[in-house]
């Protein structure tokens, strides 16, 4: 008891302030601001880098939902019209038209409406279900209730069942033989209720896109909320979240 | 046709017989404890692919199937063929005659998987999945039950598949790179070097040493992270939440590190064809130094902690035991072979790289239990840590990235990486004009599913969480 006393006392508290100023690696890759001013005629070098063809020129665009954050498009160009930005690593967004950047700043997520609000913005009960994803993004979901990033202090919480929870959480492209157990969950949550789409993969297909073995999440499930990344950091997460909430 | 780990030979060099010799090269290879590295279909043939750990070669051998596309199963002399020949039937319809259990893999529909079924007095089914309760992967699990004992457990996969080896083929190269990155999304880099190894071969490209250096301590930095996270969830799983909260979140401290050097927590973005993209700086170099020494220190009093508290102890030991037979048999590889007192490593057994300049000792334990895969996680926390600080301390200088040259035709090219699971198997072949045409994946959770069947057996179903977390396989790389 004694040792385990001592071994508390040296993890001290690590849990992040948010929201606040946050510490990411020098590398990260947060949001991408654009200067088409800059681009060179006929230029197209970003766009044919990009593994995911995100990338739109004249005017120069970019799709974040397709994005999986390789910054193949930075280094091809030559104009520097790119950027990764180091801190923005607020990437969530409300509508899917949203996530296609171009010069102007970008529409990052607002607020559910005031009822939702209402019944969601202190306890919100979330179930995930991976649909055909690498776990990539499940690691970061996961993340989010370790002590470090502690979402349980927002009252936000995952839950094992459909029937407990107020949404639902995708990530992955859907794969062919996932659709049905996605719609079983989706059905299965009671409504109202809420889906978030996080990562590439699951707004785009991200790397998966046009694999036959894909078909997106369906229509009969309306995305309220799309998470970029590749797979999104989990201040990236929390900041979506919390942003639905109207609590940022 | 012997060749080393990470290398091409032109397609004309594997000999073609019939395919009436497969079920003595296999009995003669089992027999030789050598490795099946895979069985596949490559060019229309059956390709049989061994791994020598004795001589630290790789061979290659193909068969050519007769009209009927048939051949005499091999998986009854030699159960690690159980899969792959399944794989072969499902993608192929070509048919190993006499397999035991020759059900879909991947593919689902009426029929196609059936579940083997115990009967009797107070015998029940437990069906649990796809979806799970937590945020874990989706398969299925069907069990056989007599009250609470696990008389058989079953599992079917395939939910995860998206198409990961076709992609490999996408025409955009770095689609081809960021597909590999997302074969399993906690072995980005572990698959991400198997593809460049594998396409490095094929294009006679010579990588950097300090290229090799920094793909070996993002290899090893992804190891530590997976370890230490499931040692935590093994904590977790047991009610030790202390552990549970202490290793989940020096998991972190090591994906941040991966995400200082190359920009994203998983690692991905540092490795691509040829070299790795970014360097790390004096600068960064001592702050990940000064990470990397305090967390040697909280692993150190967490892990005293926790292998010294009775209640946990109680719980890893003899629960869910693999005998070494059973994994020899299977051709379990990774920490669940180790756990089983084998002696399997590709990074001693076949190195390439940076491994083929500095040595990771081998992790052994003999029980095959939770506790033996536990300790053997926990011994490669360590080792791995040693390395990373040895390398980081001595990186070589000199240049990041060389051009990839032009792939050459119709050749095949293997490569084999020891990911944080056990052994990550690439086969690419390309046609006459030097395009990849084929490109096989082989997860190690591929080869492990089965073990964690038999791990079961016997057990209390209660502990079914404990025993696949402490293998903790991954769905979608076997899925692909």
């Amino acid at each position: 008891m004694i040792r385990l006393l001592k071994t508390r006392l040296l993890q001290g508290r690590r849990t992040v302030d948010f929201p606040g100023p946050q510490k990411l690696p020098e590398r990260f890759r947060g949001l991408p601001v654009l200067q088409p001013a800059s681009c060179a005629n006929g230029c197209r070098a970003c766009a044919d880098a990009c593994p995911t063809q995100a990338i739109g020129v004249e005017p120069l665009k970019l799709d974040l939902g397709k994005c999986v954050f390789c910054t193949e498009c930075m280094d091809a160009c030559p104009q520097g019209a790119i950027d990764f930005t180091r801190g923005r690593y607020q990437q969530s967004f409300r509508k899917r038209e949203d996530l296609v950047l171009d010069r102007s700043e970008a529409r990052l997520a607002g607020a559910l409406d005031k009822r939702m609000r209402s019944l969601f913005g202190r306890s919100l009960k979330l179930r995930h279900v991976a649909a055909g994803d690498c776990s990539g993004c499940a690691v970061e979901l996961n993340a989010l209730s370790n002590v470090v990033f502690d979402l349980g202090r927002f009252g936000v919480q995952f839950v094992a069942s459909p029937r407990h929870a107020d949404g639902i959480v995708v990530s992955g492209p859907v794969s062919a033989n996932m659709r049905d157990p996605l719609l079983m969950a989706y059905e299965a949550t009671p409504a109202p209720k809420l889906v978030i789409a996080v990562g590439a993969c699951a707004i785009s297909g991200g790397p998966f896109a046009g694999s036959p073995e894909v078909t997106g999440i369906p229509a009969q499930v309306p995305v309220d909320l799309y998470v970029a990344g590749c797979p999104p950091h989990p201040l990236t997460l929390l900041d979506g979240l919390l942003r639905m909430l109207g609590r940022l | 046709m012997q060749f080393a780990n990470g290398s091409a030979i032109d397609l004309s060099q594997v000999p073609s017989v019939p395919v009436a010799a497969l079920a003595g090269a296999a009995r003669a290879a089992r027999e030789q404890q050598q490795m099946l590295a895979s069985l596949q279909m490559l060019d229309g043939r059956l390709l049989l692919l061994l791994a020598d750990a004795a001589t630290g070669r790789l061979s290659a051998r193909s068969f050519e199937l007769a009209g009927a596309r048939t051949w005499p199963s091999i998986t009854p002399a030699w159960p690690a063929a159980q899969l792959f020949e399944r794989e072969i039937f499902e993608r192929t319809g070509a048919r190993p005659e006499g397999h035991p259990w020759l059900k879909s893999v991947r593919r689902h529909g009426p029929g196609l998987h059936p579940f083997l079924r115990a009967e009797g007095e107070g015998v029940h089914e437990v069906a649990v999945g796809p979806i799970h309760a937590g945020i874990i992967e989706p398969g299925h699990f069907r069990f056989q039950c007599e009250g609470e004992l696990v008389l058989h457990l079953e599992i079917q996969l395939g939910w995860q598949t998206r198409g990961a080896e076709q992609m490999l083929l996408h025409p955009h190269p770095g689609r081809r790179l960021r597909a590999a990155e997302s074969i399993a999304g906690d072995t980005s880099v572990g698959h991400a070097l198997a593809y460049c190894t594998a396409i490095e071969a094929l294009s006679g490209t010579k990588v950097p040493l300090r290229a090799q250096a920094l793909r070996g301590v993002l290899l090893e930095l992804e190891r530590i992270a997976n370890h230490v996270g499931d040692l935590g969830m093994l904590c977790n799983d047991v009610g030790y939440l202390p552990g549970s909260a202490y290793f989940g979140r020096m998991r972190g401290d090591f994906l941040n590190v991966m995400a200082e050097i190359s920009g994203n927590r998983l690692g991905r973005g540092l490795l691509v064809p040829g070299g790795v993209r970014f360097d790390v700086s004096e600068e960064m170099l001592a702050r990940i130094h000064g990470v990397l020494a305090k967390a040697d220190r909280d692993l150190n009093d967490t892990a005293r902690v926790v292998f010294s508290t009775p209640s946990v102890l109680s719980r890893f030991e003899g629960t869910g035991t693999v005998t070494r037979a059973q994994a020899e048999e299977l051709g379990v590889c990774g920490v669940a072979a180790r756990a089983c007192g084998l002696r399997a490593d590709t990074r001693s057994d076949h190195p390439v790289g940076i491994f083929q300049f500095a040595h990771v000792p081998v992790a052994v334990a003999e029980d095959g239990d939770v506790m033996a895969r536990s300790t053997v996680r926990w011994l490669e926390v360590l080792r791995s840590m040693q390395f990373v600080g040895e390398q980081l301390e001595q990186l070589p200088p000199g240049p990041l990235r060389v051009a990839q040259g032009a792939l050459r035709g119709s050749s095949l090219a293997v490569a084999m990486i020891e990911g944080w699971r056990g052994a990550i198997v690439h086969v690419a072949r390309t046609g006459a004009d030097g395009s990849v045409v084929e490109h096989k994946v082989v997860d190690p959770s591929f080869r492990n599913w089965k073990a964690l069947e038999l791990a079961v057996r016997g057990a209390q179903i209660s502990d079914f969480p404990l025993c696949n977390k402490s293998f903790n396989l991954s769905y979608a790389g076997h899925d692909l």
